[in-house]
């Protein structure tokens, strides 16, 4: 195997070693959603998947956005953008843990030589309106994953419960290819004038976008997106269960679209600073009344296991 | 007699949970034995992170057998009270039941029930589903197939097998078979996730636990909290080190690992640029490892190595997972330097109003307007009334009012620090550490920190002046605060720690010797929550007392045992005065007898001052004798004032005691009102022993009075005037406790 597919010597060798990995577990492997999100588990193949009756089993990369978390580029493991690998298995296997595990190994993290724990963390969404309860997996002291097991989503009981894995691409990469500075991760395996780093690829971004979030975002223009589109997404809602006349609903899945972007532009208004403590928890309930909607609608769909 | 044993296997259990679920699995099961016949000789419960076991030694083969009667109807009731009788009781016909006679009730029927009891692992077997699906975790939760179901089973985590035997010492013991939710008990577990995964066939607790241990799990939390503690412990004595003791880390490690590896690691002694405590509660929070320092003789400064416990003995010796933990830790570090300098530096967007950094921080705290308490207010606000409080209180306790108000200005300060952001932990340290790097008065840097104290009983109390005063100035508008919006603690709950804080002023004071006229401090407390305004604060100091009266309470010397009478704040306050007083070994009767004797109870150090001396009186001959002396008088006087239903506290008829009187109940008349004066006079003093010795000197006038005078006299108006004359040495004796509430 060529270095540039190699796990422990390159950034996508990484991510396409977790990719092989998880589509021979019968996972549809499948693009990062095309929209702004704080975290993998806002992809609907995630949040809606999760809701219903029908198995599913994806993976995923998704690019995550935490304008808070942005440092300039100047912090060696904080950025804004970063990318999540996400594993969603309904219903949870007997053998989860096993599997995720050997997924570890599959990158080149040898279980006889590392400490690996599952140490207790319970997850919790209040945007989306979930919770589960499952671990923060350390390996040698350091939080690689995070497992869940989905007890709610958008308001409802999982049913069947839903097993969520997420890995920190970054943080795994960076310990795998022994690095201390995220943005020196090698991103293609090659190496000297080929290499490619994480750095050439993120940095200026990393220091735009902090610059954005923190700086420059038109707060104003924020706070209008922000009623438009929570006003689109209660619209949407609407119209898809008007033309439904006892059918499916038609049309949760762009309804959601606004839930997410929602999220997102309250997650900027919060990194500019201009919402206060009290307001905060508001847009949180806001976005949460979108999110249960949002799953109620899809729950009427053929997605959802409507049927009839 | 044969042994139970029980295994649930499951998915990592929370550390936190394990002690006490083992707990509560051996409760469950020995109550529901012990309830069904089966009583044991003694139970043994354990955890690890990922198994509950239970053995149960000593129990019986089966449940004893049961004889019940079950009495029935009377003979010749109704055909239909007949045929129920007969269907509960399992007979056929009436003529299988005995016929008894009661002499009220006549003759009725009566069934002989017997059952022969249930062989043991029946019983078993049929309680063991419904203690797991009831299981009392803290949170529980569904997963895979079967959760789709309504009543899917429930668990911690996963729960992957059960483990269920019983059976004599001497042969092999059977399983004891059941299902639940396609779960079937058998006699298998397994052993280390990594090290040792494979079946492991048990049925003997014996054998159970020492397969275990060859499977690299050490199934006793106790047991694995020893090796934890002496390894890290050798670890730091070969390095010339100590080990910083860490009870609830070590609790909580124990419950991370089945087969603890402590190992060293280190990092760059750069780090120890930052406050120790930071680079302790870095390492402890996120890595769960323990810190090393020098040894005592040595300075006892904090090491740059750290003890972390691994679960598993690696391949490799450990290397891999020392330098993996380095690197982590390593991380961290320079993010709390980071914390650490960024914390230093100014703040640009408040420059403009504050030109130090902690000052800018306040001000970013009141920009922000964080809330402290949604009906509280925002911490901004609170800010003002501590520095008006502190500058209040600060005379009373000898403090530099100016001091006094800048440290309470800059007390919250460090809550808007990166720090203390990360770690709520190191609040108040890190402003007392910041407030010195930007050259504050050192007491004012000083009460910073100590205003938070003390946090509990054995918390360290604040001895400089200005630490008093703002931690007074904390805690009573803390307290002054949630009794206004009616949240009190209630039972075990106390959300906002106000007994702590009751505490903390209690020791504040007394343990300082402090002079404090609570009444006057409660006043201003008042006061400065009157002048905000905050709606909910007004709403509930209003229903404790009118508007206008608030006002002039606010001013008042003695809020305390006015307004703060309906509130009952005052109430609380003296239970926690007792609570202290008792747990300091004063009897709680003495403390009654003084806190119910009246005047000058807002000043905390009066009344122990009082308890003591009481005390030693009591101890004295002449004490022991007038308690027995007064308690006789009460007692007369209790039967009487029954007796007649009316009170004979009122002024004694002076010309009947002169012209009809004894002699000796003259003479107790008068060494009274002596005694009485000078007793007031030597309170007024505060000289309590002194107060004491002037109501013995009543004793002689008062034995004599006993000895030679019938209160009962037959002349009713004599009778009711030496009742008068009892009342009046209660009266009298009050001057320094209420003697009615000393028992013994």
């Amino acid at each position: 195997m060529t270095d540039a597919l190699r796990p422990e010597r390159s950034f996508q060798g990484l991510i396409l070693t977790l990719h092989r990995f998880w589509a021979e577990q019968g996972c549809v492997v499948l693009q990062p959603y095309d929209m702004e999100v704080g975290a993998g588990t806002f992809h609907p193949a995630t949040t809606l998947r999760s809701l219903g009756p029908k198995p599913w089993k994806a993976a995923y990369v998704q690019p995550s956005r935490r304008p808070k978390d942005g440092r300039y580029g100047e912090n060696p493991n904080r950025l804004q953008h970063y990318y999540q690998y996400q594993v969603i298995l309904k219903p949870s296997p007997p053998d989860l843990q096993d599997l995720y595990l050997r997924s570890l190994y599959a990158i080149g993290i040898d279980p006889g030589v590392h400490d690996i724990r599952f140490v207790e963390d319970d997850w919790e969404s209040p945007t989306l309106g979930a919770w589960g309860l499952g671990w923060e997996c350390w390996c040698d002291g350091m939080e690689v994953s995070q497992f869940t097991y989905f007890q709610q989503v958008a308001g409802f009981e999982c049913s069947p419960v839903s097993g969520e894995l997420t890995y920190g691409l970054e943080r795994l990469a960076m310990y795998v290819q022994g690095v201390d500075r995220v943005y020196d991760l090698n991103f293609n395996g090659g190496s000297g004038a080929d290499k490619v780093t994480y750095g050439d690829v993120f940095l200026q971004a990393e220091q735009e976008y902090s610059r954005h979030n923190f700086e420059a975002a038109n707060t104003e223009m924020l706070f209008r997106h922000f009623k438009d589109a929570e006003a689109e997404c209660k619209a949407l809602l609407e119209q898809g269960a008007a033309g439904a006349n006892g059918g499916p609903h038609t049309m949760a899945l762009p309804a959601y679209d606004q839930c997410i972007k929602a999220s997102h532009v309250f997650n900027l208004l919060d990194a500019r600073g201009v919402i206060s403590v009290t307001e905060r928890q508001s847009y949180i309930l806001r976005v949460r009344e979108l999110a249960k909607a949002c799953g109620a609608a899809w729950l009427q769909t053929d997605g959802g296991g409507f049927s009839g | 007699m044969p042994d139970l044993l029980i295994e649930l296997f499951c998915e990592e259990i929370p550390a936190r949970m394990q002690r006490r679920a083992a707990e509560d699995l051996k409760s469950l099961v020995t109550d529901a034995l012990v309830g069904r016949g089966c009583v044991y000789e003694g139970a043994q419960a354990f955890a690890t992170p990922r198994r509950l076991a239970l053995h149960v030694a000593g129990l019986p083969a089966s449940q004893p057998d049961l004889r019940e009667e079950k009495k029935g109807p009377r003979v010749g009731a109704p055909d239909a009270a007949i045929q129920g009788f007969l269907k509960s009781a399992g007979l056929s016909d009436i003529g299988q039941a005995t016929v008894q006679t009661d002499p009220k009730k006549g003759d009725f029927y009566v069934a002989i029930v017997e059952s022969k009891g249930k062989p043991t692992p029946d019983v078993i077997a049929e309680i063991m589903p419904g203690i797991i699906r009831s299981f009392p975790w803290p949170k529980s939760m569904r997963w895979g197939n079967a959760s789709s179901q309504p009543g899917a089973l429930r668990w911690v985590r996963p729960l992957q097998s059960i483990l269920c035997t019983f059976g004599p010492e001497t042969e092999t013991p059977d399983v004891v078979p059941f299902e639940i939710d396609g779960l079937r008990s058998g006699d298998f577990t397994r052993g280390h996730r990594f090290m040792a995964p494979d079946l492991i066939l048990a049925r003997r607790f014996e054998d159970y636990e020492q397969a275990l241990q060859r499977a690299k799990v050490v199934l006793d939390a106790d047991r694995r909290k020893e090796i934890i503690l002496a390894d890290a412990r050798n670890l730091a004595f070969a390095r010339g080190l100590e080990l910083v003791e860490d009870e609830g880390l070590l609790e909580e490690v124990a419950g991370l690992v089945e087969w603890p590896v402590a190992l060293v690691g280190s990092f760059d002694e750069s780090f120890l640029a930052i406050p120790p405590e930071v680079v302790r509660a870095t390492i402890r929070a996120n890595q769960k490892c323990f810190v090393l320092r020098q040894p005592a003789e040595k300075g006892g400064a904090l090491s740059n190595h750290f003890v972390l416990v691994s679960n598993i003995e690696a391949k490799d010796g450990g290397e891999k997972i020392v330098a993996g933990n380095e690197r982590v830790v390593r991380a961290r570090l320079s993010d709390a330097r980071h914390f650490w300098e960024t914390d230093q530096r100014p703040l640009p967007d408040y420059a403009m109003v504050a030109d130090k950094p902690l000052d800018q921080r306040l001000a970013k705290l009141e920009n922000l307007n964080i809330v402290f308490h949604e009906k509280l207010g925002t911490q901004g606000e609170r800010v003002e009334r501590l520095v008006e409080l502190a500058r209040a209180i600060a005379p009373m306790v000898g403090a530099d009012a100016d001091l006094a108000g800048r440290a309470a200005r800059l007390a919250k300060a460090d809550l808007v620090t990166e720090m203390v952001g990360e770690f709520p932990e190191v609040q108040g340290l890190m402003g007392r550490r910041y407030a010195e790097l930007q050259g504050e008065h050192p007491s004012v840097a000083a009460a910073i920190e100590e205003h938070y104290k003390p946090q509990g009983p054995s918390d360290r109390v604040p001895t400089d002046p200005v630490s008093i005063a703002v931690a007074l100035a904390d805690k009573l508008d803390t307290l002054v605060g949630f009794w206004a919006i009616d949240e009190k603690p209630t039972g075990s709950k106390d959300p906002y720690a106000l007994r702590r804080a009751a505490l903390g002023v209690i020791r504040i004071v007394l343990e300082n010797e402090t002079r404090l006229p609570l009444g006057t401090v409660f006043g201003a407390v008042v006061r400065c929550w009157l002048e905000q305004k905050a709606p909910a604060v007004l709403a509930g100091l209003n229903g404790w007392s009118s508007p206008a009266t608030l006002e002039e309470l606010a001013q008042m010397e003695r809020v305390m045992t006015a307004a703060f009478r309906t509130a009952k704040l005052g109430d609380f306050f003296a239970d926690r005065l007792k609570v202290y007083l008792r747990d300091q070994g004063a009897r709680h009767d003495l403390i009654d007898a003084v806190m119910s004797a009246g005047e000058n109870q807002d000043d905390l150090l009066m009344i122990v001052r009082r308890v003591d001396a009481l005390a030693k009186f009591l101890d004295s001959e002449d004490g022991a004798n007038l308690l027995a002396a007064t308690k006789r008088a009460a007692n007369i006087l209790r039967i009487e004032e029954k007796k007649d239903g009316r009170s004979y506290a009122e002024p004694l008829d002076l010309p009947l005691l002169k012209g009809a009187g004894q002699a000796e109940e003259k003479v107790l008349a008068e060494v009274l009102d002596v005694a009485e004066a000078h007793a007031r006079q030597h309170v007024l003093a505060e000289d309590f022993a002194g107060a004491m010795g002037q109501l013995a000197a009543v004793r002689p006038a008062l034995d004599a009075f006993f000895d030679k005078v019938t209160v009962n006299a037959d002349d009713p108006a004599l009778r009711a005037n030496r009742l008068r004359l009892l009342a009046r040495l209660r009266e009298a004796t009050r001057a320094v406790a209420d003697f009615s509430k000393i028992g013994g």
